[in-house]
């Protein structure tokens, strides 16, 4: 009887021992919020395998698709863990400490590199950094240290059904989409939508511009970057660590035209969301939409609507009928250099098949609905209409906006000063004084800080 | 039957000191390390020193969130408590019903932080859309904001705690008491309260740190809002770390040390407080 309790008594000592310190274990891989665990696991022949840390959400279910397709096709192990939505850099930092850590990861552009630079593998001669057609991004002692392979462009996304129908009402300030050709005919027609928004049966110009954590980088980070670009171009340079702030207050003309022609009062922004100004916008409740090609995938609902892009115009007398719509990248594959040789062979050649077969290139066109600046894709028919419409404009020969005020944003502190100017200045619990003060003084101790 | 228990001590001990071990006492040593540190993961840090410690202090950010912290922890604390223990007390008396009701009040609790933050602020903005304003209006809307959110969430739980140290009174100690001629008030602050003190000692300890501590429900009620004006510790932590460059992570990290060490400091001095009284 008395063994018979010993044992008892050390078997349940064990399992709770067992317990405990599986518990430990698994809950590392659970951070990464990613469908596939923590590290990547298994072993081919040649002893290479790929550990991919994504950055878009959204495409998640098709990179574990190709992953797989990949991992039939050669053998080769790929996993795929993606970060949850605005987590990245979290996951990242946590990841790649890891002794199994992330062989292929991204950066949002060269400030990134600051952080993360020391990690990148220099790609040079790599094939993905030959057969780049856009900029790669390179640092001190690392000629490429980052390839971009999806090319984005943001403006403002409009119905162009319910634009049209607008043209054909009696004295409406327009007849045709294409006679907005600066901020004072944006202004105009969206005035005037406004003002009848009953007779066209939308509840404002302009979906709700939701200054909530959600999507209110689209004002903090997107917009922004229109009177920085200016700025920088009127200067003839392409970074800068201070601001004189010559053009916020065109930033302030479009930002006013967001509050006011809208499908609600400013007062109430900080409690909207992007999924708000997303769902108004799919319901035809709003006629323009600021966001980026990014807001188009095969299976939401704008993909059965007929979209376009019009640029931000801000008023600089220098728009007119002469800009096109932002467009840039801010999505960089690096490889992690303290990964072993294997791996990093095992990632180059996955990339390569990624950018090259027949099956990569489809899902990167068209599941992805991404516009990939590699020449293997010359000839590609992109799926997403923004894509063609901000190629349009460029066919016509208005100058793209480049990325170089975004790109030089100092930090997060930044952004989140901005947001909260702008919430103080739509609740009007403080004035556009502070939002000049963001973009002047901030801007430059936030540089001096880093 | 004490020397079996002395015998397999280590057995029954070793697997949850493992997991201190590994959950705390590592983790907190790293951490106080890496405040001296200037890293961007936890494995490349560079020794800087103090720097990060005197950064800290100098930010005026961290010290309102301090001050915002401790305010709210104070009408937390006095609140929840307060109602739990009334709860408590009406769900002690034999009414129909009140194990219905015991259940209902403990729900919120089951609930995660994010998804009661963003709950309460489709409730709290639909309110005040009435008016024309949202919860950012100002740093008093989502002060009380936050302290119904949390309020709401904790008083169940709380309550539980009380229930259980006011089932534990001898039921003739109450009746002496009532045949002596005391009345309602008189039991309640001559017998009950002093009667369940170790259930006061565990919740106000409990109330205590989880009003410093708050992140989850502060993150999705305000972030911060309107200006950082509604930023607590922790967030403010958060935002230190991850809204600069890698060389403010130890900056982050030294708050951090701070703060778990201003909570340790002001848990034993509850404690002391509060356990002394239990013992008279």
């Amino acid at each position: 009887m008395r063994t018979c309790k010993k044992v008892v008594a050390v078997l349940s000592a064990a399992i709770m021992a067992a317990g405990v310190l599986s518990g430990c274990g698994s809950s590392g891989g659970d951070a990464a919020g990613g469908a596939a665990g923590g590290g990547a696991g298994g072993e081919n022949a040649a002893g290479g395998s790929v550990y991919y840390l994504n950055y878009k959400p959204e495409v998640d279910a098709q990179w574990q698709e190709l992953a797989a397709a990949y991992t039939e096709e050669t053998g080769v192990p790929v996993t795929v863990v993606t970060a949850a939505s605005g987590t990245y850099e979290q996951t990242l930092t946590s990841e790649i400490a890891k002794t199994e850590a992330p062989t292929l990861f991204q950066v949002e552009n060269q400030s990134w590199l600051d952080n993360w630079g020391q990690y990148c593998y220099d790609l040079k001669g790599s094939f993905i950094a030959e057969h780049s057609t856009a900029n790669t991004l390179s640092m001190e002692g690392v000629e490429v240290a980052s390839v971009p392979f999806a090319m984005e462009s943001y403006g403002i996304i409009y119905n162009v059904d319910l634009l049209e129908e607008y043209c054909a009402l009696d004295n409406a300030v327009i007849s045709s989409p294409a006679e907005i050709i600066d901020f004072a005919s944006l202004k105009a027609v969206a005035d005037d939508i406004q003002a009848r928004k009953d007779e066209l049966g939308v509840e404002g110009a302009f979906t709700s511009a939701g200054l909530d954590g959600s999507s209110n980088w689209r004002f903090t980070t997107h917009l922004a970057n229109v009177p920085i670009y200016w700025e920088y171009t009127k200067k003839g340079i392409t970074t800068a660590k201070s601001l004189d702030g010559t053009y916020v207050e065109n930033y302030k003309n479009l930002i006013d035209l967001y509050f006011t022609d809208s499908t609600c009062d400013p007062a109430l922004l900080s409690g909207k969301t992007g999924d708000d100004a997303l769902a108004e916008f799919c319901d035809g409740m709003a006629v323009f939409y600021q966001n980026g090609t990014w807001a188009w995938t095969a299976d939401n609902d704008m993909s059965t609507m007929n979209v376009a892009f019009l640029p931000l115009y801000t008023g600089v007398p220098e728009e007119k009928d002469t800009i096109g719509v932002c467009t840039g990248t801010g999505n960089y594959w690096c490889v992690n250099k303290n990964s072993t040789e294997e791996d990093i062979q095992a990632t180059l050649d996955f990339l390569e098949w990624v950018i090259s077969s027949e099956t990569g290139i489809e899902t990167m066109s068209g599941a992805m609905a991404f516009n990939c600046p590699f020449d293997t894709f010359e000839g590609v028919e992109l799926a997403n209409p923004l894509f063609t419409s901000a190629n349009e404009y460029e066919a016509a020969g208005k100058t793209p906006v480049t990325w170089i005020g975004t790109e030089s944003l100092p930090t997060e502190n930044w952004k989140s000063n901005l947001g909260s100017a702008l919430i103080e200045y739509a609740q009007g619990t403080g004035d556009w004084a502070n939002v000049e003060k963001v973009f002047t003084e901030d801007f430059a101790t936030e540089w001096e800080n880093r | 039957m004490e020397k079996a228990l002395k015998k397999y001590f280590p057995v029954f001990v070793l697997p949850t000191a493992a997991a201190f071990v590994i959950g705390f006492i590592v983790p907190f040593i790293m951490a106080v390390y890496l405040s001296f540190c200037s890293f961007t993961t936890v494995s490349d840090a560079k020794f800087v020193g103090i720097g990060n410690y005197i950064e800290a202090f100098q930010d005026t950010t961290f010290l309102h969130s301090v001050l915002f912290s401790a305010l709210f922890t104070v009408v937390t604390v006095i609140l929840i408590n307060v109602l739990a223990f009334t709860v408590a007390l009406c769900l002690t008396k034999k009414i129909k019903g009140t194990n219905v009701f015991r259940t209902i009040f403990f729900m919120p609790n089951l609930i995660g932080g994010i998804v009661l933050g963003y709950v309460w602020q489709l409730l709290f903005n639909g309110l005040l859309s009435y008016v024309n304003r949202t919860l950012t209006y100002s740093s008093v809307y989502g002060f009380w904001g936050l302290v119904i959110l949390l309020s709401w969430q904790q008083i169940g739980y709380m309550m539980i705690i009380y229930i259980a140290g006011i089932q534990n009174i001898a039921g003739d100690m109450l009746e002496a008491a009532e045949v002596d001629g005391a009345n309602g008030f008189q039991r309640l602050f001559k017998i009950i309260i002093p009667s369940v003190s170790p259930s006061i000692v565990i919740c106000t300890f409990l109330s205590l740190t989880n009003g410093f501590k708050l992140f989850d429900q502060n993150l999705a009620l305000t972030a911060g809002e309107p200006s950082r004006a509604t930023e607590m510790v922790a967030l403010n932590i958060y935002n230190t770390f991850y809204g600069s460059t890698a060389a403010y992570r130890g900056v982050g990290q030294a708050k951090a040390v701070i703060f778990a060490i201003a909570l340790a400091v002001i848990g034993v001095i509850q404690m002391r407080f509060t356990a002394g009284k239990e013992e008279k």
